[in-house]
């Protein structure tokens, strides 16, 4: 019997035209649209380009403006809220939630719930958006609202609006909704992997905590939680690092208002660089906020291919959940 | 009495589920009735019509405020729907040629800097390549790609790749080396066996590179609205949002039905091909 592993001593002579065949498509692509990109946005920060595409150099002078800009403090809070929020409520926590609870049940329901969940990351985000923005229109036509409304329930939701949703509770409810809207498409990437992870605890485990008399929620927080904290943290941490960076969404749906209400830091960059309304195309500028991400996208992603093993965790994938 | 409690106990999780999830039921829910429906409240149609889906017939769909002259329709339907699926046909296409040809390299060869482009797809793979609009712009704009479905469909495939070339390689570690050793024996160039012998045996791979390539290309939104800006060159994704910044003064009903043929595909790969479903979410990296 032949052992399995591949890659014994390559055929000589007949190797090296082969191989170019093989991998020069990629590395093409990947230098052209990856390691160009890289180094470029990095030229351009030191430039004050704009539509006419001209190199102006000036220095560090787009990251002195960055300092001095009234509205990326604002923005940078918002970001780091926008980021913390959606990670906490629905990234991990309505991940954790639904993956505990659909592998405590009917297993064929479970799976069906989860499966609903997947929905919102498989459509188009423009129809995504479309249909959130109805959802939210005013009663009697927008879901929500006629939902409210059919329970008999006084209350009015609105879409644009900055009042807070309680006055002991400074968010506003715009704010709300861009969380929403971003986690219910967030929450699903965390629910895969903890549900794999939830599945191949030994049932062992957990019937002898239950012939100790352990209750559910001791079983939860006693056993199944330590048992997938390294899966925890690697959602947390993978999508710290899609939340930062990500804003089609937001784009869509309020486009980083009321005002500036809920702009973050990657919508603001894409604005600088190609709003209408501003008609400048301040691509040096918009380069230089993008720099920030660009640093913070490698250094993470080599982190987690350093500390996280990718490898083994995307080999776990081939798990059925659905 | 206690089975009542238990029974209690035993439909909490039911319930808290069926709480969570109902949003986002019921928003689909509403899309399907409203694109069926000359206006709606909530979930009740008022007056079902097929009228809404007028634009399959006629191709064009006026937009809003432009009180039906000819020059304020938004493109032909059937060109947009031709683009999108030209769009996503070719990424996918292009993606599943080239990151199965490099995986093959990846999973067979051993050359200097191997373990370097492993290294390399993998760190890719969590980059978040959106953060590169504006060079990549830049790019476009030099080898004079800009404006073209050409420079886009590259633009997606390059970024699509690191994963593409991850699903293939898995698949490939998967077969002994015996049967590609076999065509080699049998006189069988590298290129031959890998087409022949190798390819036909990770299927599997190929339907999952191809079915995220497409559904993903099928959904672009970002690098269209950036890098296109003639409007024979829109996908459907650029119609959409074009009836959403006139949201105001839309006609809801003709919206739904648009969102809603413009989410077929989806809808289809979501009911029939579920089990491809966990890869792609794990898999994406685009939002969230």
């Amino acid at each position: 019997m032949l052992p399995k592993i591949s890659r014994p001593k390559p055929l000589k002579g007949l190797r090296i035209p082969y191989l170019y065949v093989f991998i020069l498509p990629a590395l093409i692509l990947i230098a052209v649209f990856y390691l160009m990109p890289v180094m470029l946005t990095v030229v351009i920060s030191f430039t004050s380009m704009d539509y006419r595409l001209e190199w102006d150099w000036v220095g560090l002078g787009n990251y002195y403006r960055m300092l001095r800009d009234r509205w990326a403090h604002i923005i940078l809070r918002n970001t780091l809220f926008y980021a913390i929020a959606t990670l906490a409520c629905f990234n991990v926590g309505m991940a954790l939630v639904i993956s505990l609870l659909t592998t405590h049940i009917h297993d064929k329901t479970g799976a069906a719930f989860r499966a609903a969940w997947l929905l919102p990351r498989i459509t188009p985000s423009t129809v995504y958006i479309v249909i959130w923005n109805w959802a939210l229109a005013p009663y009697p036509y927008g879901l929500f609202n006629w939902v409210l409304h059919s329970l008999g329930l006084d209350f009015t939701l609105q879409k644009f609006t900055i009042k807070p949703v309680h006055p002991l509770i400074p968010v506003s409810w715009v704010w709300v909704w861009v969380i929403l809207v971003n986690g219910f498409i967030g929450a699903s990437f965390g629910m895969v992997i903890f549900t794999a992870a939830i599945k191949a605890i030994p049932l062992d485990y957990i019937n002898a905590a239950k012939v100790d008399g352990a209750s559910t929620l001791q079983i939860i927080r006693y056993v199944i939680l330590p048992m997938i904290r390294w899966p925890i943290l690697f959602v947390t941490a993978y999508q710290t690092l899609s939340l930062l960076t990500s804003y089609e969404q937001i784009l869509l749906f309020t486009d980083g208002g009321p005002g500036y209400a809920t702009e973050v830091w990657a919508l603001y960059s894409f604005h600088k660089a190609f709003a209408e309304y501003a008609g400048a195309f301040e691509f040096g500028y918009g380069a230089a906020l993008a720099v920030i991400l660009v640093i913070i996208g490698l250094i993470a992603s080599i982190t987690y291919y350093k500390v996280f093993r990718f490898r083994e965790l995307m080999l776990e994938s081939k798990i059925e959940v659905t | 009495m206690a089975r009542a409690v238990d029974y209690v106990k035993m439909s909490i999780p039911y319930l808290i589920l069926a709480v969570i999830t109902s949003p986002i039921i019921l928003m689909y829910v509403m899309l399907f009735i409203a694109s069926f429906s000359k206006t709606v409240y909530g979930l009740i149609p008022d007056k079902v019509t097929l009228n809404n889906w007028n634009f399959l017939l006629t191709g064009y769909i006026q937009a809003p405020g432009t009180l039906g002259v000819e020059a304020g329709r938004y493109p032909n339907i059937y060109i947009v729907t031709f683009n999108t699926f030209l769009l996503a046909l070719t990424v996918a296409t292009l993606e599943v040629l080239i990151s199965s040809l490099a995986a093959y390299a990846i999973s067979r060869y051993s050359f200097r800097g191997r373990n370097a482009f492993l290294s390399l797809t993998l760190v890719l793979h969590s980059f978040p390549s959106i953060t590169l609009l504006i060079a990549v712009f830049y790019i476009l704009n030099t080898l004079g790609l800009f404006d073209t479905l050409i420079g886009v469909i590259l633009v997606k495939v390059a970024l699509e790749l690191p994963l593409g070339i991850w699903i293939m390689k898995g698949f490939y570690d998967g077969i002994p080396w015996d049967m590609e050793m076999s065509a080699l024996v049998d006189g069988c160039t590298r290129l031959e066996a890998w087409w022949r012998v190798i390819l036909p045996n990770v299927k599997g791979g190929i339907a999952s590179t191809m079915i995220f390539a497409f559904l993903s290309g099928w959904a672009e939104y970002i690098y269209i609205l950036t890098f296109i800006v003639s409007h024979q060159n829109w996908t459907l994704s650029m119609l959409v949002a074009a009836m959403i910044g006139e949201w105001r003064f839309v006609d809801y009903g003709q919206l739904a039905a648009v969102s809603f043929y413009y989410m077929l595909p989806v809808v289809i790969f979501f009911l029939f091909f579920q089990k491809y479903l966990l890869r792609l979410t794990i898999a994406s990296k685009g939002p969230i």
